[in-house]
């Protein structure tokens, strides 16, 4: 047997309560030891990772692939390359793309895609409803079938309580799981910012906190009574989050994620006009924003990246004009990695929410321990680089960081053993 | 928490040394700039009255309006302004043209610059419509923001205080009462700011829960439900036009009970001060917002606000334009 071998790395692996300095040896894409040389075989490669983490792969609950149907946004290749450079081994795609991910066609249309790219993996998310239109329940059965790990409907609201209701009970049947969105759009629609003082005072519509609260209230009652696998995508305010503690102390089993651009920014940012930030859910509070940083060092919260790649022109308005959404995927471990910087949370409390939790809420084994698949990030923690709109995989270049400097950068990504970037 | 992306208005609307170069928002702008406006405006109001009433300030250079928006009145003013100051004027009403058509605001601005303008006068219905386009034109073309979305008025805002200056002898220490729907507003958000830094005593806001934005407070206005407590010991009273969708969207449920609760009356008006005055933006909704007998009579100065606006955005004109014209003379002689 040949090895790869990584010496001296400084391996965080929250799954398993380590974070020490040692020796990872891998084959056949497992790693097959941790600390100790394997008794027989030979090493094939050393990788010296002196001053390196070796980390858990990044797995991320939610992000916008602009394929099929918006190739001037960027493509399936284009965006899981820029994912493996921000640290993902593993990517859900939400289902609003064009068409819809209603079908088993076009889920396996992205499988092939991603396959044939060979950077991160990616697990498609299957429509809930026909055209996500809220009406008509999808072939959850069949979309399941054809490789969709769970369904959702996207920022697209169920309005009908009936249809919610139906939908729920017919995933639970076969075990699907649900990943949903809390935005009552009757509250939402017409406003492009959290609704505050800096709404006030820039003149511009706001989304209410309700809008997403009383959304969940409905989403946790109907998960109560249906008994489906529900999680709880993209939440944005500090309310929610003691709404989603309050119903799992009563017992009932529901995870969530919150975007990182809401752990990082908040609507203060919106100062300017800059359609930068404007994104969904909004950006809100410094309260807010605190409440789910709190969350996340607690772990009872995902971080996802609702990555949204655009090209230029649909952020060139006015805006409420302007497209929501930002591009995440390139510098996303550095961009997240800024919370621990600034004291707010600890390597492991980051690293457990972007890795070992969505593993946990996708049922995948995402550790680094010796058996499992070698999912992993090499992370050169103090690297320091200012970033140019060149330098991104994606084709988006909506992303917050351009022009920044950035500490920290993905120097090896690798997926089932292979090194992808 | 980064806010780096925080971009401060004024970065954009004045000068390196702190003069005039757009006119987006009142917002930031320091007392003295404010007042300058004002001093200027004046200056104006003097030529007005001559037979004569051109001055040759912009000659030679074109003016734009940009009505993304409809607004016969607004326009009208500023097509008169930019006249009076010897400019050349093109008249844009894009507001069911080429934007309809999916042509973007950036293609719509590409091709006005290719006519070479000196100054866009904007309207559109997008709060922060100005200031994009301040951010994203060709450098020495100066933008006067006629009304963006929600967001700010601040030629509106600036014959209002024009007016109060004249008629209350100035506006330190007043207290000024703005009443109806403040929510969808920008007039009522650029009075506010300019009041505050000119050194209105108080600036209250009164209208129902569903008409004052949240956290009003925050622009430094104390917001009131009840009109005549609202209206105690004022010395200016500022009503808003009422728009008849507000009805549609469950903001309100007649005109009916608006009037009855916020319509100005001479009996609301008497827990005002004995010499107070009213202003309106125009143009007027009779028995909706005011009644006959109070626009028309002895408090009422909206007539006044009409011709004062012709002269405050001469002054803006005058001092954007020129604040534009400094950097190319210095670009020539570096």
């Amino acid at each position: 047997m040949r090895y790869l071998h990584i010496a001296n790395a400084r391996v965080i692996d929250p799954a398993s309560d380590t974070d020490n300095v040692t020796d990872v040896y891998i084959a056949n894409g497992k790693i097959k030891a941790i600390g100790h040389r394997p008794d027989a075989g030979e090493i094939e490669e050393t990788i010296n990772a002196e001053g390196q983490w070796l980390i858990p792969g990044l797995i991320d609950l939610g992000g916008h692939l602009p394929e099929p149907g918006y190739s001037q946004k960027g493509s399936i290749d284009s965006e899981t390359l820029a994912a493996a450079r921000g640290g993902f081994t593993h990517i859900c795609s939400l289902p609003d793309t064009k068409p819809v991910a209603d079908t088993s066609a076009v889920i396996k249309l992205i499988l092939e895609k991603a396959a044939r790219a060979g950077h991160t993996r990616v697990l498609p998310l299957g429509a809930m409803t026909q055209g996500l239109e809220g009406e008509q329940l999808a072939s959850m059965y069949t979309l399941a079938e054809a490789g969709a790990v769970a369904m959702s409907n996207a920022r697209q609201p169920i309005r009908d309580s009936y249809v919610l209701r139906r939908l729920m009970e017919y995933a639970a049947t076969y075990d699907i799981p649900l990943f949903l969105c809390a935005n009552d759009l009757s509250l939402s629609d017409g406003g492009c910012m959290h609704e505050g003082t800096v709404a006030t005072r820039m003149g511009l519509a706001g989304i209410p906190e309700t809008a997403e609260t009383i959304a969940l209230a409905q989403l946790l009652l109907l998960i109560e009574q249906t008994g489906v696998r529900a999680h709880i995508s993209q939440i944005s305010t500090r309310r929610a989050i003691g709404m989603l503690r309050q119903a799992r102390e009563g017992g009932l089993r529901v995870t969530a994620d919150t975007p990182l651009a809401n752990l990082i920014y908040t609507d203060a940012s919106v100062t300017g006009y800059n359609s930068l930030y404007n994104v969904q859910p909004p950006l809100r509070s410094e309260r807010d924003r605190e409440a789910l940083v709190a969350a996340v060092a607690a772990g009872e919260l995902a971080i996802s990246s609702n990555h949204r790649p655009h090209e230029i022109a649909a952020k060139k308005a006015p805006f409420s004009d302007a497209e929501s959404g930002m591009s995440q995927y390139d510098f996303f471990l550095p961009h997240a990695m800024a919370l621990v910087n600034r004291g707010e949370l600890t390597e492991s409390q980051l690293i457990r929410a972007m890795s070992y939790i969505p593993a946990q809420i996708l049922g995948l084994n995402q550790s680094i321990s010796e058996g499992n698949d070698f999912n992993a990030v090499l992370y050169a923690p103090s690297r320091e680089e200012t970033v140019a709109a060149s330098q991104l995989a994606s084709r988006g270049h909506n992303h917050p960081l351009i022009g920044k400097t950035v500490k920290g950068k993905v120097s090896a990504l690798f997926v089932e053993g292979v090194q992808v970037c | 928490m980064i806010n780096d992306s925080f971009s401060d208005p004024n970065k954009v609307q004045l000068t390196e040394d702190g003069r005039l170069k757009h006119f987006l928002t009142t917002e930031g702008l320091s007392r003295e700039l404010l007042t300058e406006i004002l001093d200027t405006a004046d200056s104006f109001i003097s030529t007005q009255e001559r037979a004569v009433k051109t001055v040759p300030l912009l000659r030679g250079k074109t003016v734009v309006n940009l009505f993304f928006e409809n607004s016969t009145r607004t326009r009208s003013t500023f097509e008169l302004a930019a006249k009076r100051l010897s400019a050349d004027i093109l008249n844009l009403d894009i507001a069911r043209s080429a934007t309809s058509k999916g042509e973007t605001l950036m293609d719509t601005l590409w091709n006005l610059e290719a006519m070479y303008s000196d100054m866009f006068v904007v309207r559109h219905a997008d709060s922060g419509a100005a200031h994009f386009i301040a951010e994203h034109v060709t450098p020495n073309v100066a933008i006067i923001n006629a009304g963006d979305g929600r967001h700010a008025h601040p030629t509106q805002a600036m014959l209002d205080m024009l007016t109060i200056r004249r008629h209350k002898d100035g506006i330190e220490g007043k207290i000024v009462a703005i009443v109806g729907d403040i929510l969808h507003s920008r007039v009522a958000r650029s009075q506010i700011h300019a009041l505050r830094t000119l050194g209105a005593a108080e600036v209250r806001v009164i209208g129902p829960g569903t008409l004052l934005p949240r956290d009003i407070e925050a622009l430094g206005a104390v917001p009131y439900y009840d009109m005549k407590k609202g209206l105690a010991d004022c010395d200016v009273v500022i009503m808003l036009r009422l728009q008849k969708e507000r009805m549609q969207n469950a903001l309100l449920p007649s005109e009916g009970e608006f009037f009855k609760l916020y319509g100005l009356t001479e009996e609301k008006l008497a827990y005002a001060k004995p010499d107070a005055i009213v202003m309106h933006p125009g143009p007027i909704n009779r028995g909706v917002e005011i009644e006959s007998a109070v626009a028309d009579g002895s408090h009422s100065v909206i007539l006044n606000q009409v011709s004062y606006g012709i002269a405050v955005r001469m002054a803006v004109m005058a001092m954007a334009m020129s604040g534009q014209q400094t950097p190319i003379i210095t670009e020539e002689n570096a």
